[in-house]
């Protein structure tokens, strides 16, 4: 159980040392792909023991639970892991095409898996401090890749993502130690009920407040999403691609696990703050969206305003609610990553990201077109794509609870997102090239190409095969509701295992 | 500015240093001191160098590159915590072998992998700290 839970974590850092030593020669980038297969298998066989079991949980070093560090995977961290995984190895596929020797040789690929291996971690583990961890592991290979190469440009955006990072991690241990100070366990099953018997609940609101300002950062919410765009449009498209799928989501993640399993004391309070603050993080992002000119610059606002949908999902606290957020997590992964590395290609045919200085993509590469079309509509929610059912239930939830303004809000956005969208497709792709390039696919080498059209064509298919037949995908997505919603079963996996590993113990001692 | 007092104290203080930081990363194994204190100092101990004759001689003096030192030093952590899946243990439990008694009070020494991750850490923490250190006295 405790190897099915932990090889997703090992394999990334097993394979980034591995690439990191070979990585002067070829085989460091085919150990990455290698390295990312594996890690594919395993998140599958994990999905697989989930869905027949329920939660699998372990021990690391056979420290029983509460005081070890606990892995535990319910439905939520099962799908988070394997969609990791998806999109971990169609950027290192991407990665082949792009990644230039000298970054290469700078240690890319192992920073790369580094940070799926934090990614991973920051899902998997039932540990407060732990979490904290995989997010410093995760702070850290995200700012040398977000650096790496060491342009101006790159060390401006660099220096704002771990300025405010920092900010956002001092508050997570601050919360930490309060919730230490006032329970005296970090486990997040064994939190569960202890802090419902603190005597001072409003420090417990506060606390939760500050988890909630701190994952707020990592998820780019309102107000507290400026580092974002400031940073997404700098590094290899390669690195924002997985940048914009996984890392804000981890954020999200966390505020999910957080918000269902500890801190439901006073939901009037917390949730509240949480749904305002959704909806006009969908409203601002949105908006910053349709101020920009760069390909790049849209879409990272545009990750923003989809974050509100997610944590809106959250807010909401209904089955349907929680249930819309998750597959909105799942389906938003997909996309947005996707949504980057067509970005990326449509750049380097058309010689830029800069919408004005750009065009004629349509034209002269017909089938890019088609395949931006995909995500790009997802992401606005047109039927049949992923994106409609998302925003479907997760409209569906706030008209349930009587939230016209919220569900407003959010048919609002859907229509201000697809003028973004219309913008990005007007501008590189519909209208002719200013300088009269013809940004047709001869102008990168064929394996270069193959390498980029093959992650983009996966995920594309992908978005379609949840658009079509979204029923087991939403059943999927009420599951994990359910088990988020009654966090019984994940304390009883926890807990309740680790009696049973102290009994095997005792029997072994005598 | 070079002092030849200092570089001569660097040669001196380079093989003392280094001698007290795997000290440390021993003695860490029962009593304060430890893989990371070790690091640091053993990385002290290169980084005098490099402030005495320069980051090249640094470098020079180190033979290996430190973000591989680092790398392989994860690598021995991440080794010493798989090891345990030989013996079907779950991961990062500690595996000891006592020699010469069979317990912590009769053994004479042991050998176990919880050293063997201090080894890794140590390697880490030098790795890591000396890749920082030079690159940054090579840009002043």
């Amino acid at each position: 159980m405790i190897w099915a839970l932990s090889l997703p974590i090992f394999i990334p850092f097993v394979t980034g040392i591995a690439a990191f030593l070979m990585r002067s020669s070829d085989a460091g980038k085919w150990v990455s792909v290698g390295g990312a297969v594996a890690s594919l298998a395993a998140s599958i066989f994990l999905m697989a023991m989930v869905l027949a079991e329920g939660h699998v949980t372990g021990q690391l070093g056979t420290w029983v639970a509460p005081f070890g560090i606990t892995l535990v995977a319910d439905l939520l961290a099962a799908v988070m892991v394997l969609i990791t995984a998806i999109t971990g190895l169609a950027v290192a596929i991407y990665a082949l095409g792009e990644v230039s020797e000298r970054l290469e040789r700078l240690g890319y690929h192992a920073l790369y898996h580094f940070l799926l291996a934090g990614v991973c971690g920051a899902f998997l583990t039932g540990d407060l401090f732990n979490l904290y961890v995989w997010f410093e592991v995760m702070l850290i290979a995200s700012f040398g890749l977000l650096v790496l190469g060491g342009s101006r440009e790159q060390i401006d955006g660099g220096i704002k993502y771990v300025a405010l990072n920092l900010v956002s991690t001092i508050m997570f241990l601050a919360g930490i130690g309060l919730i230490y100070g006032m329970t005296g366990t970090l486990n997040m099953a064994d939190l569960s009920g202890a802090i419902a018997e603190v005597e001072n609940q409003g420090l417990v609101t506060v606390v939760a407040m500050m988890f909630m300002v701190a994952f707020g950062v990592k998820a780019a919410m309102f107000p507290l999403f400026f580092w974002l765009p400031a940073s997404y449009h700098t590094p290899l498209f390669s690195v924002s691609a997985v940048f914009a799928g996984l890392l804000t989501k981890v954020g999200v993640y966390a505020l999910m696990r957080m918000f269902t399993l500890i801190f439901t004391g006073d939901v009037g309070f917390t949730h509240e703050v949480l749904l305002w603050a959704s909806a006009l993080t969908m409203l601002t992002g949105v908006l910053g969206a349709a101020a920009q000119t760069d390909f790049r610059k849209i879409l990272s606002f545009h990750i923003i305003s989809q974050i509100g949908y997610m944590t809106l999902g959250l807010a909401i606290f209904t089955p349907l609610g929680i249930m819309g957020g998750v597959f909105y997590l799942v389906h938003h992964i997909i996309v947005k990553a996707n949504l980057f590395l067509i970005a990326g290609l449509g750049g380097r045919l058309a010689g830029g990201t800069d919408l004005n200085r750009i065009g004629g993509l349509y034209k002269s590469s017909p089938m890019l077109g088609a395949l931006f079309i995909i995500p790009a509509f997802s992401l606005a929610g047109f039927p049949p794509l992923s994106g409609f059912w998302a925003k479907y239930l997760i409209v569906k939830a706030s008209l349930e609870i009587e939230a016209w303004f919220i569900a407003f809000i959010a048919l609002l956005v859907g229509l201000l997102t697809v003028f973004s969208m219309t913008k990005i497709w007007a501008e590189a792709f519909w209208k002719p090239h200013p300088d009269k390039v013809e940004p047709h696919f001869g102008r990168v080498t064929k394996p270069v190409l193959w390498a980029s059209l093959t992650p983009i064509i996966g995920l594309a298919v992908l978005t379609i095969i949840i658009g079509l037949g979204p029923q087991p995908f939403v059943e999927f997505a009420e599951r994990a509701a359910e088990q988020l919603l009654d966090p019984s079963a994940y304390v009883e996996a926890v807990l309740g295992a680790s009696e049973d590993a102290t009994g095997d113990a005792a029997e072994e001692a005598q | 500015m070079k002092s030849i007092i200092l570089m001569t104290a660097a040669r001196l203080l380079l093989v003392l240093m280094l001698v007290f930081s795997i000290f440390m990363l021993l003695r860490g194994h029962n009593e304060p001191g430890g893989g990371f204190i070790g690091g640091l100092i053993g990385a002290t101990a290169f980084i005098v160098q490099a402030v005495a004759a320069g980051a090249a001689e640094a470098r020079r003096v180190l033979r290996v590159s430190p973000e591989a030192l680092a790398m392989v030093g994860l690598g021995i952590a991440l080794a010493s915590g798989l090891f345990a899946g030989v013996v079907f243990d779950p991961p990062f439990t500690g595996q000891w072998h006592w020699v010469g008694g069979d317990s912590y009070e009769t053994a004479a020494f042991s050998l176990n992998t919880v050293l063997v991750f201090d080894v890794g850490v140590y390697l880490v923490v030098l790795g890591s700290v000396l890749s920082l250190a030079l690159s940054l006295e090579e840009e002043v």
